[in-house]
């Protein structure tokens, strides 16, 4: 394998609060190249936590430590904040889960997109605006000089997600972090908007970490496949040896998916081990 | 409101839209105004004063009484009285002022003024203060900036307005002499401009008597940092909440996510956010203050409309207290309107 994207070694995320101390990742471990890395588990495992830890955008109260965690030779948690600042949307991006809340709804969707570009490319603002155009006809849209000019809450679910896709690929970043992108969309308009960012992710050789709570979904989607429980790795497989699943909570994720060819009544359910969390 | 302004490309469109909003707007007003005249008139007419006796006197005779009660138009029904009132209100006529004899619009061309300048400037000091105040303290939360703000949001709710004015008096004029004594300007040098809109710092400047200007400064600035500091302990304790929930929403992490610095994050994105609701606090502590704050005028010797009709009020003279009521409602109605179209202007969501 040649040199990684992304290093990460024992990442802890630790909410401090007045009522104790709350683990929400508990000793994560991986290494990422230009490929496509799935992250699934169940609600509250800390997936979303393990994302924004990367982009070093951890709600306040909460507090990261690592032995490694380095983005392309570049330690993370020693660089400047101006360096993490060139880091974040220059060549880390993510894509939040639902465009309702995380456009910004008083800014045209223009504006937003030439704002990203701006803050990485020292350009004039006539080349930043054929850039965003270009990147909203890269996402699809039907038409582009319509889209740019719409607030938010002008769009349907589906253009607002292909919105923030092209908002957050327009400077060419390296790694895209996808948190759970498509789970605010109903199932068709998902379907297309995950076409267009495994489109764009091979096109421009990226990296990508895929955050999702459906391992169907991940298998097929990413290469290698963490499954999270409670703060940790529990297993980590090619996403083709999923059937070879060692540990429990994985063989029991799979045992829940529902299958046409044999089918199980009533579905069947996960049960916990208590053990799995130590 | 979902309007059909959003999908409509056409100025057909945009301009019906601004026609009804027009309209509405005119019959607010009008209704607002109305329902304003005929409550006012109608309590002034019950509360058992003799507007009759305010202007004769208790010791005239009887034929005088009976005359003076005639002239006013007293003696007809009081429908009758109300379309009187009303016919002559829409031409501006309000009657005349039992306590000072001028007519009422007079009256409020030379307070109304005097309110407005010290309200305005309050409300400036309070808004260019106390919104990057309180952006400060939601985003240093818990900071030592946190606790003052949140101390002087607590001071100002607590501590009477005409207390301090007494005190910020006694130490600025009596002790240490920064500032000069009550009223709006020193004698000498009212008459080195002639009035024109009543807002002295206005007409002095623009008459280019810039001594008289500076005097008007010094006068107002004690008054107007007064009544700015209240209205900054309102202004800053709700832009404070107003950013702590804003910097809570996905969209500032997204922001953040883009690499944008922080400045950027907090004031062109949350702050932007956050104004929509601020507009409405502003306009309303506005009009709190061009209410007349009746206590600072008082204290300051300030002849502002509080001032007036407190006066009025006290010495039954109800003409004077209708036009300054009427007066006061338009203002509302008006900072109403513009609160709407600003709210409009900073929320596409409301287009
Ligand atoms: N701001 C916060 N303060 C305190 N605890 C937090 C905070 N944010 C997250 N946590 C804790 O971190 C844990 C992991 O959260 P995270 O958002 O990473 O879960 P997730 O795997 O993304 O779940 P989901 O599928 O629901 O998005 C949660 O159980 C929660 O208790
Ligand atoms: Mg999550």
């Amino acid at each position: 394998m040649m040199k990684p994207l992304l290093e990460v070694e024992d990442l802890r995320v630790r909410f401090h609060l007045r009522t104790g101390t709350i683990e929400a990742v508990r000793g994560v471990s991986f290494q990422l190249g230009r490929e496509r890395l799935g992250i699934v588990g169940e609600s509250g495992s800390g997936k979303s936590q393990t994302g924004r830890a990367i982009l070093g955008l951890t709600p306040p109260p909460g507090e990261v430590t690592a032995k490694r965690l380095a983005f392309d030779g570049i330690d993370l948690q020693t660089a400047s904040k101006r360096t993490l600042r060139e880091m974040r949307g220059g060549r880390i991006s993510m894509v939040m889960q639902d465009p309702k809340y995380s456009l910004n709804p008083v800014m045209t969707i223009g504006e937003q997109i030439i704002e990203a570009y701006q803050a990485h490319a020292k350009t004039g603002r006539a080349e930043a605006r054929d850039k965003a155009l270009a990147m909203l006809e890269a996402v699809k849209m039907r038409d582009p000089q319509r889209v740019f000019s719409l607030y938010p809450h002008e769009v349907s679910g589906g253009m607002g997600q292909r919105a923030m896709i092209a908002m957050m690929l327009v400077t060419d970043p390296d790694l895209l972090i996808a948190d759970e992108p498509t789970s605010a969309l109903d199932v068709t308009v998902s379907m297309e908007v995950l076409r267009i960012l495994d489109e764009l992710v091979s096109e421009r050789g990226m990296g990508l970490i895929f955050i999702s709570h459906d391992l169907k979904l991940v298998s097929s989607f990413c290469d290698r496949v963490l499954v999270m429980y409670a703060g940790r790795v529990v297993e980590e497989l090619e996403a083709k040896n999923l059937r070879e699943a060692k540990h429990p909570y994985t063989q029991g994720l799979m045992r829940c998916l529902p299958t046409l060819a044999n089918d199980v009544h009533p579905l069947p359910t996960l049960n916990r081990d208590p053990s799995w969390a130590l | 409101m979902a309007s059909s302004i959003a999908n409509g490309g056409g100025g057909h469109d945009a301009l019906r839209f601004y026609l009804t909003k027009t309209a509405q707007f005119v019959f607010v007003l009008a209704t607002t105004l109305l329902g304003l005249v005929a409550v006012t008139f109608f309590i002034g007419r019950i509360v058992p004063i003799d507007p009759v006796l305010a202007i004769v006197g208790d010791r005239a005779p009887p034929a005088v009484y009976a005359r003076v009660r005639q002239e006013l138009g007293l003696d007809l029904p009081l429908i009758q009285q109300f379309w009187i009132y009303l016919r002559k209100a829409v031409t501006g006529d309000f009657g005349n002022s039992v306590l000072t004899t001028n007519p009422v619009m007079t009256d409020i061309a030379n307070t109304f003024p005097a309110t407005f300048e010290l309200a305005t400037l309050g409300t400036l000091i309070g808004t260019l203060i106390g919104i990057p105040l309180g952006v400060l303290a939601a985003v240093k939360r818990g900071s030592l900036i946190d606790q003052f703000v949140r101390f002087i949001g607590l001071a100002g709710y607590s501590i009477p307005i005409f207390w301090l004015g007494l005190m910020s008096l006694l130490l600025f004029y009596a002790k240490l002499g920064w500032v000069p004594g009550p009223g709006r300007i020193d004698v000498t040098y009212s008459y080195l401009y002639t009035p024109v809109t009543n807002i002295v710092l206005l007409d002095t400047a623009m008459q280019g008597q810039w001594d008289a200007f500076w005097d008007a400064v010094s006068h107002i600035i004690l008054p107007a940092c007064l009544l700015g500091y209240f209205s900054l302990a309102y202004i800053s304790r709700m832009t404070r909440s107003f950013m702590l929930n804003e910097l809570a929403q996905e969209y500032v992490i997204a922001a953040r996510v883009k690499g944008l610095s922080e400045m950027r994050v907090i004031w062109r994105h949350a702050l932007r956010n956050a104004a929509v609701p601020l507009v409405t606090v502003i306009a309303l502590s506005y009009a709190n203050l061009l209410e007349g704050s009746v206590l600072t005028e008082t204290v300051f010797a300030w002849p502002g409309l509080g001032q007036y009709i407190t006066n009025s009020l006290q010495n039954a003279d109800m003409n004077a207290v209708l036009g300054g009521t009427l007066v006061i409602g338009t203002v509302f109605v008006l900072l109403n309107l513009v609160s709407d179209l600003l709210y409009r202007l900073l929320d596409p969501r409301t287009r």
